[in-house]
């Protein structure tokens, strides 16, 4: 604090001193003071002298003036070269009380000086008469041992900054965080989509891997510009040779059926990309002098690049994905192809057998638990977790029926109610904007959901967190149904910052004849948004039923944790 | 491997003899071009590096000795040789080269010349994983006189009923006008399933088809199946509502074994198959609403078809597609209008939408609108030529006049001939100052 008030009052004194004199160069003054202790003591009276008269400089004393100002130049260029090396011991003195400081600063500087020698002459000098003319040499001392201080953190900073300079940034955002935090994150690709410099590397990594690079379409919403938009109406097999020799053909048909949306839900993409994994391991060969275990993971990128193009992935695909990739990293390297191959498709079949049938078997046990003759269930969109579950429970003889809520324009709620009602359960049939109407009748609403984060939300459907919201405001319980292999280790706590825009022309429909949104490109003021997925808040979620047991929300990442330790 | 391309290529050009009698259908020049360099280019901007060539022995020395195969088409092509006269269908030549067919096929046919994107088709097959995709284009109408019929008045050509679902992707039956007696009858079965049916005439079948393996080893056990349009297709397309199998197959009859036997070729059968059941139970996807049924109405054979309706596509079977095609290929290609090899003088008219072939002597005083002149021809002074097609070798002598017409290569025109909507064919001679004209569709043909 006393520094503080010195720094002021030496200010001042300066500011005065400017005024009087004619020599307008303030750099001058700064440094006079500060190139007071490499001269010694002596030099502080004089000028401390001339401050407090307020005389005007002779020329011997402008001369004098100069030559420490060049000298106080080459000090500070020693002193840049050191800085990093200093910056710490300043910090560490800068914490301790700056009185016993004062003694200490001059012996380092005067060592970053580049004068070792005369260094511990000077200290002990200083040393010596300071606690002698203690109350009339530690101001100004410590006012030019302070000038310096600030100098060489001043450098310091520069110097580090010098070097974030100098990174490859992959993004701006992050650029000033990063100099508080000594971890610098990475956000992924598909959440930069307005940053140039991400979207040209992005570029360069698929010219490498020869998967051509989809386009955005269309106009985007302002708030979600940081997100790639693609039409369905241009596939990536557009720029695709036909017989495709790059890129594996199971995996194409794959990104087609992604794109088309022929195979949609978090389940089945899942379920698609194993089988389709298992196609490329049986077909795969090791070329000479290269390993199953390494050359298999390499293939495997691209490939995952261009379903990613096709689609964003989801997270139980990353997860699987993940599975995968260390599941053949661990063959050995003895071990014959034959064997390994047939190893890893061992493998697949395992993961999908315990993570998905055995995990909807166990999941569906609990849930009919909770199930209870006379229910009125509200189910959103088309969960294949919770059709599989009200099936079973239709099976065990429970009475209940079905409120399905539907929303535009996927409309995957008539997929639902056709299930359901297939199996011969009542049904009801609303969309979504009636909610609010039909949750008076509502006993319990079972959700199902794409994913669920480390903090406890739950990613699903949009539309998904507006039912909960309402059925938290009707006091209705909300159950959500999800694998344990769904589990992300993301947090997110709004639906902005990682989302997938869907194709804007889905939003088009003809009633009567008349498609009044046909030319919605023409119009610059009108931007179409088909968001898929939103995230809903543990508030909002009374239970989530997992193949490990029924859990609160926020849970997940014990669950996580205990996943982490077992793998 | 994904795909492997077949060309037909040794077809007879049976509604064009006047053209094909000396020489084969694949050969004939379009746009001094061989016919069947169209489909060959098509395959190679694709992205084929292979295809497999079914052709005659002729066709393949022709083939051997045309610059424009040699040079241009950069993929390797496997020549299989069949019987000119044997009475060889493109069903029964898929059947030949059976042992060569490890992947899923590409067929296409020689007299092909498209600029349309294949994409389309083969995505339609990969995506819903079908035995049969094809494509169809919007006829157009044929605008110029041809040479040898009777003015504008088409052949009683047998029309073609086709099919599709609500979205226009799904074949659901195929017909030719032929083979109906009374009238159209469609199998109730198929209209539960698709109570909505566009039924289209006006398409012009562009004979290229995306088969499965499976197929082809159908093919192998069925053999009173020779063509693949005229009978495989709508085989193929019957099949798709046929109750053997999308029943359930839990009967153990014989008869429906032996039946089974038959069909069971044409499953599809992928070592995966039940989680390929699996991930379409779980994906909340259905091709159609409105009824109980799953995606596909359950059933395991699926026809697609893709209809253009931008773009060319021509099928040179008959002379006025082939005078069409010479008309409109040069647009395909930004080729230029006189061959670099070419000698015209200065004083010669030679319209845009011309094209002169290598190694041609245009003399002075000649016009040239709207015709194609092959190589080698050598066109002497004061000729006019309009709206025609000149192949390779041929001599036109001084002062002709042919509008219209077609003549084959190695004619030779006389001095001071009139020929108006003529066809002369190969290697003819035209006597000086004789005068041919089709007025009031009078056909006149010379041959020797």
């Amino acid at each position: 604090m006393s520094l503080c008030e010195m720094t002021h009052q030496c200010k001042a004194a300066l500011c005065m001193l400017l005024m009087n004199l004619t020599i307008s160069n303030t750099r001058l003054q700064v440094t006079n003071s500060s190139c007071n202790f490499p001269d010694g003591p002596e030099k502080t009276g004089d000028i401390e002298r001339i401050k407090n008269e307020g005389k005007e400089l002779t020329k011997e004393e402008k001369q004098r003036l100069r030559k420490e100002k060049k000298q106080q130049k080459k000090n500070k260029e020693k002193k840049d070269e050191k800085a990093p090396l200093e910056s710490e011991k300043e910090k560490k003195p800068a914490s301790s009380s700056p009185a016993s400081q004062a003694t200490a600063q001059p012996p380092t500087q005067k060592a970053s000086s580049g004068v070792p020698a005369p260094a511990p002459v000077p200290v002990a000098a200083s040393e010596a008469p300071s606690p002698v003319d203690k109350p009339a040499k530690s101001k100004a001392e410590l006012k030019a041992e302070r000038r310096a201080r600030q100098e060489a953190e001043r450098a310091s900073k520069q110097s580090k900054k010098g070097e974030v300079g100098q990174q490859a940034a992959p993004s701006k955002a992050k650029a000033p965080p990063s100099e508080l935090q000594p971890v610098v994150k990475r956000l992924p690709e598909h959440i930069q989509v307005d940053n140039p410099e991400v979207l040209k590397k992005l570029a360069k990594k698929l010219e490498r891997q020869q998967i051509p690079l989809r386009s955005d379409y269309g106009y985007k919403v302002s708030l979600f510009s940081h997100l790639h938009q693609y039409s369905r109406k241009a596939p990536l097999t557009q720029q695709l040779s036909i017989p495709s020799s790059v890129i594996h053909p199971a995996i194409v048909q794959l990104g087609l059926q992604y794109s088309q949306g022929i195979v949609a839900g978090s389940n089945a993409r899942s379920v698609a990309l194993l089988h389709a994994f298992k196609q490329i391991i049986r077909d795969y060969t090791t070329p000479p002098n290269e390993e199953l275990s390494r050359d298999l993971v390499n293939k495997l990128k691209p490939y995952i690049s261009f379903l990613n193009q096709c689609r964003p992935l989801s997270a139980s695909m990353g997860n699987a994905i993940k599975y995968i990739k260390k599941e053949i990293s661990n063959i050995p390297s003895q071990c014959k192809e034959e064997e390994a191959k047939s190893k890893l498709q061992d493998c697949i079949d395992c993961y999908i057998n315990e993570k998905i049938i055995l995990a909807a078997k166990a999941i569906a046990k609990y849930a009919i638990e909770k199930i209870s003759d006379g229910d009125v269930i509200l189910v959103y969109g088309c969960s294949s977790l919770v059709n599989h579950i009200l099936c079973e429970a239709f099976e065990k003889n429970r009475k209940f029926r079905v409120i399905v809520v539907d929303s535009r324009p996927r409309l995957e709620g008539r997929e639902a109610l056709r299930r359901l009602v297939q199996r011969g359960i009542s049904c009801t049939y609303v969309l979504i904007s009636a909610v609010s109407y039909i949750l008076p009748e509502v006993s319990k609403v079972f959700l199902g959901a794409h994913a669920l984060l480390a903090n406890g939300y739950v990613m699903s459907r949009v539309g998904t967190s507006q039912i909960a919201l309402v059925a938290k405001a009707f006091n209705v319980p909300v159950l959500v149904c999800c694998e344990t292999y769904k589990f992300c280790e993301r947090v997110q706590t709004d639906s902005f910052v990682s989302n997938e825009l869907d194709d804007p022309d889905d939003l088009i429909v003809t009633r009567k004849g008349k498609t009044h949104l046909e030319h919605w490109q023409d119009v610059s003021s009108l931007g179409l948004l088909n968001l898929v997925y939103d995230v809903t808040p543990p508030d909002f979620v009374d239970l989530v039923i997992t193949d490990l047991g029924m859990i609160p929300c926020t849970s997940v990442p014990v669950v996580l944790r205990v996943k982490n330790v077992d793998q | 491997m994904e795909f492997q391309a077949v060309l037909m290529a040794a077809g007879g050009g049976s509604r064009m003899t006047d053209l094909t009698y000396n020489t084969p259908k694949a050969m004939l020049p379009v746009g001094n071009k061989p016919l069947m360099w169209y489909p060959l280019n098509l395959l190679e901007r694709v992205g084929f590096e292979e295809v497999i060539v079914i052709t005659t022995k002729e066709v393949q020395k022709m083939m051997s000795a045309d610059p424009k195969i040699k040079q241009d088409v950069k993929m390797k092509l496997e020549v299989v040789c069949i019987q000119e006269d044997g009475d060889m269908g493109t069903a029964d030549a898929l059947r030949h080269i059976q042992p060569k067919i490890k992947t899923d096929i590409l067929v296409v046919s020689c007299d092909l010349i498209t600029d349309a994107a294949l994409h389309e088709v083969v995505d339609l097959f990969r995506a819903h994983n079908a035995t049969l995709a094809m494509l169809m284009s919007k006829a157009h109408e044929f605008t110029e006189t041809v040479p040898g019929q009777k003015g504008k008045k088409k052949t009683a050509e047998q029309r073609d009923f086709v099919g599709v679902d609500e979205s226009g992707k799904r074949l659901l039956f195929m017909a030719n006008e032929a083979d109906l007696e009374e009238g159209l009858s469609i199998r109730k079965s198929i209209l539960r399933k698709h109570p909505r049916v566009h039924i289209k005439t006006g398409l012009v079948d562009a004979h290229l088809y995306c088969l499965k393996k499976s197929v082809v080893d159908f093919l192998t056990d069925n053999k009173s199946i020779s063509s693949i349009r005229g009978e495989l297709v709508p085989y193929l397309v019957r099949k798709q509502f046929s109750k053997t199998i999308n029943g359930q197959k839990t009967k153990d009859d014989v008869e429906d074994q032996n039946q089974k036997k038959s069909d069971s070729k044409l499953h599809i059968s992928s070592r995966d198959e039940p989680l390929l059941q699996l991930a379409q139970e779980r994906s909340c996807w259905n091709d159609h609403r409105g009824d109980m049924s799953e995606a596909y109405h359950g059933g395991k054979l699926r026809c697609y078809v893709h209809i253009m309706d931008q773009g060319l596509c021509y099928r040179v079977n008959t002379l006025a597609a082939y005078i069409e095609a010479n008309r409109l290929a040069p647009k395909l290609f930004e080729e230029p209008v006189v061959h670099p090899s070419a000698v015209t003088s200065e004083r010669c008219q030679i319209g845009s939408d011309s094209i002169i072939g290598a190694s041609c002597q245009v003399a002075e005083k000649t016009s040239i609108k709207r015709s194609t002149i092959g190589n080698s021809t050598t066109v002497k002074e004061k000729v006019k030529v309009t709206n025609s097609i000149i192949m390779h070798g041929v001599t036109i002598e001084e002062g002709c006049n042919i509008q219209g017409s077609v003549i084959c290569s190695n004619a030779i025109i006389g001095r001071g001939a009139d020929l108006k909507y003529c066809l002369v064919g190969n290697g003819q001679r035209i006597e000086s100052i004789a005068v041919f004209q089709l007025k009031e569709c009078v056909s006149v043909f010379v041959l020797n």
